[in-house]
């Protein structure tokens, strides 16, 4: 049996692979917190434009500890910039470019994915302060949605799973799963994979996954470089 | 007309018990932090209030709750940093919350605003927050109803205003602001500087004056990131 934890990938290299499907000037949400990463490994000569739930398109980096203006943030309320193709606007219509189907992609995380396309990111189930957010919006927001995730929980359980177990963000609403050992896409009910780590067998990776793993055709060798 | 008042002691004091309260911002951006303040002085209890969040530290929203007056928050996020008042009290079941992902949130203000009693969104169908709620089918697709959020009074922040109460907004601070302004029976608008008319050149203003009743001058607004960062308590 694979050594996973070994072999997997960081989630910056997660994050490096899933911002080489994202074309030129292509309108892209990135969840708060892991998804985040993805606007750093953007391909030379490519543009993406980031838009921010708080009503924001196209922002510049943060700015120095103790130069920030906290009127000017971003979804995860950190401070940020506006430059100069920056856009602001008010919450209804940063929302109608959501459920619009005005954004290209949204890159979020998960707690489990199912194969039917079933996304749980938002609630344990347990006992905490239940908080949404933007994200029941988003999964239906987007031509694409993808997940970022570790391809097993920190117990070692499959995240890629049958039926998702806690309460969902969205139904049927994932299209593609970067994982920290493959690429999967969700086609038809199904988890078809597309490409792996070359150290590990599709054995194996199965073992690891939830439900069934299909493959069409090769699958291609996940490489990602060190970051 | 002239909407412009002197004071935001005097902007409050017409805010009864029971009331629904909008107030905008998102996190401490774009909040109106000398109009909660003012209303805490004020003091009118039994508030159902409207915001993204639950207020971070002892200021602004937070420090609302903390004082009882809220009885309902209806908002998306309630976890922020340091957001303990709120889930204290939600612990101890002394506030009600109605959770509502952030983009119906803001139809629904848009709604209220624009007199759309009820409209369909794919967001939350087969969730835990569609419970209850009635579902169609649009060309293939489901949807769940939601209704309109209205209310007796908006707090909000802008940046200019002018005695008409045309306003204009400063960065991100803008986000629910201008919907919040629509939704309400009365809106009371804190901003950084009241110009004359003409000082707003009309195709800059963001929130047309019909959505506003009172304007007041706050040159010098208070920010809740810094508060908190200065660890600040109100009262």
């Amino acid at each position: 049996m694979t050594n996973i934890a070994r072999i997997k990938l960081s989630n910056a290299q997660i994050a490096w692979r899933a911002a080489q499907d994202i074309t030129d000037g292509a309108y892209v949400n990135l969840g708060i917190g892991f998804p985040e990463m993805v606007a750093q490994f953007q391909p030379e000569g490519r543009q993406a434009i980031f838009h921010s739930e708080n009503g924001l398109l196209d922002f510049g980096p943060a700015p120095a500890a103790g130069e920030e203006d906290w009127d000017c943030i971003n979804a995860g309320k950190k401070a940020v910039t506006i430059r100069p193709g920056s856009a602001i606007f008010h919450h209804a219509d940063s929302f109608a470019m959501v459920r619009g189907r005005h954004l290209d992609v949204a890159i979020l995380g998960a707690y489990e994915v199912a194969q039917s396309g079933d996304l749980a990111n938002w609630s344990t189930g347990k006992d905490g302060i239940p908080a949404v957010g933007g994200a029941m919006d988003l999964v239906h927001g987007a031509k694409r949605v993808a997940v970022l995730t570790d391809h097993v929980t920190r117990k070692g359980a499959p995240k890629l799973v049958e039926r998702c177990s806690l309460p969902l963000t969205g139904v049927g609403c994932v299209t593609r799963v970067y994982t920290s050992l493959a690429v999967v896409d969700i086609d038809a009910g199904r988890f078809v994979l597309r490409e792996k780590l070359p150290e590990i067998s599709v054995q194996d990776l199965q073992a690891v996954t939830g439900a069934q793993l299909y493959h069409e055709g090769p699958v291609a060798d996940l490489i990602a470089p060190a970051l | 007309m002239d909407k412009r008042l002197a004071s935001v002691t005097e902007a409050v004091s017409g805010i009864p018990d029971g009331a629904t309260v909008m107030i905008g911002g998102f996190g401490g951006s774009g909040a109106p932090i000398e109009l909660i303040h003012a209303l805490i002085d004020h003091g009118a209890k039994g508030l159902t209030v409207v915001n993204n969040n639950a207020g971070n530290g002892h200021v602004g929203l937070a420090a609302l709750i903390e004082q009882g007056q809220v009885d309902k928050l209806i908002c998306s996020f309630p976890r922020g940093p340091s957001s303990e008042v709120f889930t204290e009290r939600y612990r101890a079941g002394t506030i009600l919350l109605e959770l509502v992902p952030q983009g119906t949130l803001a139809e629904r203000i848009r709604a209220g605003g624009a007199g759309i009693p009820a409209f369909y969104t794919p967001t939350s169908y087969g969730t835990d927050l569609a419970k209850g709620k009635p579902v169609a089918e649009f060309d293939g697709r489901m949807y769940v109803q939601e209704r309109w959020l209205k209310a007796d009074f908006a707090l909000i922040k802008a940046e200019a205003a002018d005695p008409h109460g045309n306003l204009t907004y400063r960065m991100t601070a803008r986000n629910f602001n201008p919907i919040m302004a629509m939704a309400s029976k009365t809106t009371i608008a804190q901003v950084t500087e009241i110009v004359d008319l003409g000082g707003i050149d009309p195709e800059q203003v963001i929130t047309p004056g019909i959505f506003v009743d009172h304007v007041v001058e706050v040159a010098t607004p208070q920010q809740e990131e810094v508060l908190n960062r200065a660890e600040a308590v109100y009262p």
